[in-house]
């Protein structure tokens, strides 16, 4: 099973569209893609875009939570937009959504931040 | 459903076939006729004790061999995932949330959090050195089960 992970860069707001499922086997490509861009693309700010994530699994926490450190070491915020009902409750059972704030599309994601930034 | 149906699939310890052990056993539990919800839950129960098998217990080593075994009783599936690897020293310490064992793996945490609140019931037995076996129930309330 595969994952796919599409980036775009809107300003210093790196969007990640993740597509497909989400475990501890491809957890590490989005670890590595995710560092690659927030690092060269110098962006501050980064919308996780959840649409088309079909699964995801306590792996995926950890590598979400991972990234989240990431961008707020470096100032920056991340959110998440567009959640699945089966994502959306491993972040509230995982109390994640805490710390991410939910959004119900890329684009109110995008306004938030835009706020911020 | 007349009779209890079981099975048994046993496969090495790569974390490729962490999705083939998830579908496999939403494939087998479909016949109870669950909610897309409740797939879901299932699904996500077998990734975390597959995962743990794979990264704890064999911590990465390609020849472990995953076992899962999973029945239907009525409206009860059972599940149990095993493995021969290291073993859990403390398992009221592993069942904490978001303890882990391996913090520089990225780890939430969070794996038996998921599968005791996801499942009825959840059992661990785990020998230092001799390997885990998990074992789970979940009662599936379909309209296939009410009728048969």
């Amino acid at each position: 099973m595969s994952l796919q992970v599409e980036l775009e860069q809107h300003r210093n707001v790196l969007i990640v569209r993740l597509k497909g499922e989400l475990d501890h086997h491809t957890a590490d490509v989005v670890r590595f893609k995710m560092e690659d861009a927030i690092l060269r693309g110098r962006c501050e700010h980064v919308v996780l875009s959840l649409k088309e994530l079909q699964f995801m699994d306590s792996s995926g926490l950890g590598v979400i939570l991972g990234r989240y450190k990431l961008v707020k070491s470096r100032g920056g915020k991340m959110v998440v937009c567009d959640a699945q009902p089966s994502v959306m409750r491993l972040f509230e059972l995982s109390g994640l959504f805490k710390i991410l704030s939910l959004h119900e599309s890329e684009r109110s994601a995008l306004a938030s931040l835009e706020v911020v930034s | 459903m007349s009779g209890n149906n079981f099975m048994k699939l046993s496969f090495a310890a790569r974390s490729e076939n962490e999705a083939f052990a998830r579908v496999a056993v939403a494939a087998f539990v479909s016949q109870l006729d669950p909610t897309l919800e409740q797939i879901d839950e299932i699904k996500t129960v077998v990734s975390e004790a597959v995962t743990n098998a794979i990264i704890h217990g064999y911590d990465g080593r390609p020849d472990g061999v995953v076992t899962l075994e999973a029945a239907i009783e009525g409206d009860t599936f059972s599940l149990s995932v095993s493995d021969e690897g290291s073993g859990i020293e403390d398992l009221e310490l592993a069942r904490q949330p978001l303890f882990t064992s391996r913090p520089e793996l990225e780890r939430s945490g969070m794996g038996f959090t998921i599968m005791e609140n996801f499942m009825d019931a959840f059992e661990a037995e785990s020998v230092p050195g001799g390997g885990t076996r998990l074992k789970m129930k979940k009662r599936i309330e379909s309209k296939k089960a009410l009728f048969n």
